[in-house]
C-alpha cells in the first residue's frame, strides 16, 4: 500500500545512500559548477531553481486539477512587482525581504482566486483563452502604469532592488562563512534551493491528500466529482490560488536576485516555457516536472553558449545565428518528446500504469483474437 | 424496513424543458424510506433527466421537491450530495486513471474534513482521517466484491466491475438515497443475478434505492413499487405486477403512448 512508511520496504538502505548522495551533490553544485563551467553557469542554475519553482506551481493547477493555465506568469510578475514596489529606490520604500516575499505571495494567491473565480464554468480550450488574456493584461498594465501616476516606470522597468537581505546578512555580497567564502550566487542558490525543496515537499504532501484527491477527481470528471459531493469552485479556487502563491514566491526572489524587473520578463512566452516545462516533464509528476525545469532552463544556455563555438569547429564560420538556432532546437525538441513519450519524459507512476496498462489490453484483446482464431 | 407514511422524497410538479421539447411534465411521486422504488419507460421517457434533476446537474423550470424533509428548487450537486442522494451513471462516469480504492476515497470527501493544513502538517488527527478514509474505501471495495482490484485504474476494470465500482463510490458518500441508472445494463445474466443480491443487501442495510432500468425482469423481482415515465409524464405507478398490466404501459411500450 501506499501509506506503508520508508522504513519498512526492504530497499531503504540504498534509497537512503542515494537520499545522501543527492543531498551531498545539491551542497556542492554550487562550487563544482563555478570551478568547471564558471560563475556565469551558478547563475544559470540559480534560475534552473526559480523555474522549477514555478513549474511546480503550473503543476498543482495543471497537472493536479486538469486546468489549462496560460497566463501563469501574471503570478511571477505580480511577486516580482510587489518586491520591486516595496524594495528599491521607486517609492523609497525598503521593507525587508521577509515582509515583502509574504506579500507578494499573498497578493499573488489573491490574483489567482480573482482570475480564478470568473473562470469556474470555462473548460478546456476557453480556459486556456481567458487566462492567456489574463497573464497579458497583467503585463499590459505593468507596461503602462507609468501615466499620468508612475507606479511601475512602464517599459523601463525597475532597477536597483534591494538585495535579499535578512538583517545585516545580504545576499547581494560575498559572505564570509565557516570559513569558507561564498560569492552572491552561491548564497542565492542555498536559498532558492531550500525554497525549491519547500515547495517539492508541499507539492507532495498535496498530492497525497483528500484535497489532492479531490484536484484529480476534477481532472478525471468534473460532472461525477460533484455528483459525489465536491464542491468544484472551491476546490478549483483552491488549485489557483496555490499555484498563484508558489508564483508569488518565485517572482519576489528573481526580484531580489536580478535586481531588475521590467514587463518584458512576463512575456507570454514566459507562460509557454512554464507549461512546457510541466507538459515535456511529465504532467502531475514532481520528478518530472523537476526534470522539465532543469532541462529547458539548462539545454538552451548550453545551446546558446555552445552553438557558435561547434559552428566555428565545424565549417569555420558561424552559419546560424545561435539565437535562432536555439529556438528552433527546442521546437525540434518538443516535437521529438511529444512523439516518442506523448505522457511526458517522466510521467507519474499513474500515467505509467495507464500506458502499461494499454499495452496489457493491447494484449488481451490479442489473445482474444487468437484464440477465437483458433 | 419500510417505515409505512414516511416519505424520504417527495416530487410534486417537476417540469423541465430542453426548447419545446418536455423532458418532464408535472412528474409527482413519493419515495419511502427503506423501499426500492423502480422508474421505467421507453427511451427518452426522461428518467434520466429526473436523476439529473434530483442531483443538481439539471435546475429544473417548474415544481419542486423535497428530500429528508428539506425542499430544493434550485441547489448545487455536492449540497445534494451532502444531503444524502447519491447517484451512478447511465454511461458510466468514474475517475478512469485513478485506481478502484483512490475512485472510492474520492467518495469519503464529503464525510471528511481535512484541509490544506492537514494535508501538509500530517497531524495525528489528520492521519487518524486519511488511514479512515482508506478502510472504508477498503470494505467498501469488498461489500460490492471488487477489493482484489483496489489497485488497478478504474478505466481497466471490466465493465461489470465499473458499475459495481460507480455503486461503491456512491456508497462511500453515505446516501439516504441510492439512485441508480441502468446498473445492469451490459450485463450478462450472472452478472445481473449478483448485482440484485448486491441490491437487496444495500436495501437491507437501511440505503432507500431509486433504480432505472429496463430489465423486466430485475424491477419485477427486486422493487417494491414502480412508476412508468412515457414522453416525460408519469402514466402509472404502483407494485410491479399491477403496473405490468396497466393498458397505459403496455400501450406505451408497444409504441401507442401519446
Ligand atoms: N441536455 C439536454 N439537452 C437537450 N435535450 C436533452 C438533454 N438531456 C436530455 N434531453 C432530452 O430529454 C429527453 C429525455 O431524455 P432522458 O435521457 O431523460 O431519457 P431516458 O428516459 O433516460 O432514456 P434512456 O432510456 O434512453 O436512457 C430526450 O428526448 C433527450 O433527448
Ligand atoms: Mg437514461
Amino acid at each position: 500500500m501506499r501509506n506503508v512508511p520508508d522504513f519498512l520496504r526492504p530497499n531503504k538502505r540504498n534509497a537512503w545512500l542515494a537520499f545522501v548522495a543527492l543531498g551531498l551533490l545539491l551542497l556542492v553544485l554550487p562550487f563544482a559548477t563555478d570551478a568547471l563551467l564558471g560563475r556565469g553557469w551558478v547563475r544559470i542554475v540559480d534560475f534552473a531553481l526559480l523555474y522549477i519553482m514555478l513549474a511546480l506551481g503550473l503543476n498543482i493547477v495543471v497537472g493536479y486539477a486538469g486546468l489549462l493555465d496560460l497566463g501563469y506568469v501574471a503570478f511571477f510578475a505580480v511577486g516580482a512587482y510587489t518586491y520591486a514596489l516595496l524594495g528599491s529606490p521607486q517609492f523609497g520604500l525598503h521593507l525587508p525581504f521577509w515582509i515583502v516575499l509574504p506579500i507578494g505571495a499573498t497578493l499573488a494567491c489573491i490574483f489567482g482566486a480573482l482570475l480564478g473565480a470568473p473562470t469556474l464554468k470555462l473548460r478546456g480550450d476557453y480556459l486556456a483563452i481567458v487566462t492567456l488574456g489574463f497573464g497579458e493584461i497583467i503585463r499590459i498594465f505593468l507596461n503602462n502604469l507609468n501615466a499620468p501616476l508612475n507606479i511601475t516606470n512602464g517599459p523601463q522597468g525597475i532597477s536597483q532592488i534591494d538585495a535579499i537581505r535578512v538583517a545585516e546578512f545580504s545576499l547581494g555580497r560575498s559572505q564570509e562563512l565557516f570559513g569558507i567564502t561564498l560569492p552572491s550566487v552561491h548564497l542565492h542558490y542555498y536559498l532558492f534551493l531550500a525554497l525549491t525543496l519547500l515547495v517539492i515537499f508541499i507539492s507532495l504532501r498535496l498530492q497525497d491528500s483528500r484535497i489532492g484527491r479531490a484536484w484529480m477527481a476534477i481532472r478525471e470528471d468534473e460532472v461525477a466529482a460533484s455528483a459525489m459531493g465536491i464542491n468544484t469552485r472551491n476546490i478549483k479556487l483552491l488549485a489557483f490560488a496555490m499555484g498563484a502563491t508558489f508564483g508569488g514566491v518565485a517572482g519576489g526572489l528573481f526580484a531580489g536576485f536580478q535586481g531588475f524587473v521590467s514587463p518584458e520578463s512576463f512575456s507570454l512566452m514566459e507562460s509557454i516555457m512554464i507549461l512546457c516545462m510541466v507538459v515535456l516533464g511529465g504532467m502531475g509528476n514532481i520528478g518530472g516536472v523537476v526534470l522539465g525545469g532543469v532541462l529547458l532552463v539548462v539545454l538552451p544556455e548550453a545551446l546558446r553558449n555552445g552553438a557558435g563555438p561547434v559552428q566555428q569547429v565545424l565549417f569555420g564560420k558561424t552559419l546560424i545565428d545561435p539565437e535562432s538556432l536555439r529556438m528552433l532546437l527546442f521546437g525540434v525538441a518538443l516535437i521529438v518528446v511529444m512523439l516518442w513519450r506523448p505522457a511526458g519524459l517522466w510521467p507519474s507512476s499513474q500515467r505509467q500504469r495507464e500506458l502499461e496498462a494499454h499495452d496489457g489490453e493491447a494484449q488481451q484483446e490479442q489473445d482474444t483474437v487468437y484464440d477465437a482464431s483458433r | 424496513m419500510t417505515h409505512p407514511g414516511e416519505h424520504l422524497l417527495k416530487l410534486s410538479g417537476v417540469s423541465k424543458h430542453f426548447g419545446g421539447l418536455a423532458a418532464l411534465s408535472g412528474v409527482s411521486l413519493h419515495i419511502k424510506r427503506g423501499e426500492i422504488y423502480g422508474l421505467i419507460g421507453p427511451n427518452g421517457a426522461g428518467k434520466t433527466t429526473l436523476f439529473n434533476i434530483l442531483t443538481g446537474l439539471y435546475q429544473l423550470d417548474g415544481g419542486s421537491f423535497s428530500f429528508a424533509g428539506t425542499s430544493f428548487s434550485c441547489c448545487k450537486p455536492h449540497l445534494l450530495a451532502q444531503a444524502g442522494i447519491a447517484r451512478t451513471f447511465q454511461n458510466i462516469r468514474l475517475f478512469p486513471n485513478m485506481t478502484a480504492l483512490e475512485n472510492i476515497m474520492v467518495g469519503r470527501h464529503l464525510r471528511t474534513h481535512s484541509g490544506i493544513w492537514a494535508a501538509l502538517t500530517r497531524h495525528a488527527a489528520a492521519r487518524r482521517e486519511e488511514r479512515e478514509i482508506a478502510q472504508r474505501a477498503l470494505e467498501l471495495l469488498r461489500y460490492v466484491g471488487i477489493h482484489r482490484h483496489s489497485h488497478t485504474l478504474a478505466k481497466n476494470l471490466s465493465y461489470g466491475e465499473q458499475r459495481r465500482l460507480e455503486i461503491a463510490r456512491a456508497l462511500a458518500t453515505e446516501p439516504k438515497l441510492l439512485a441508480l441508472d441502468e446498473p445492469a445494463a451490459g450485463m450478462n445474466a450472472t452478472e445481473t443475478e449478483s448485482l440484485r443480491v448486491l441490491l437487496q443487501t444495500i436495501r437491507n442495510s437501511g440505503v432507500t434505492v431509486l433504480l432505472i432500468e429496463h430489465d423486466v425482469k430485475l424491477i419485477m423481482g427486486l422493487c417494491d413499487r414502480v412508476a412508468v415515465l412515457d414522453y416525460g409524464k408519469k402514466i402509472a405507478e404502483g407494485v410491479p405486477a399491477e403496473v405490468r398490466n396497466d393498458p397505459a404501459v403496455i400501450a406505451a411500450y408497444i409504441g401507442g403512448g401519446t
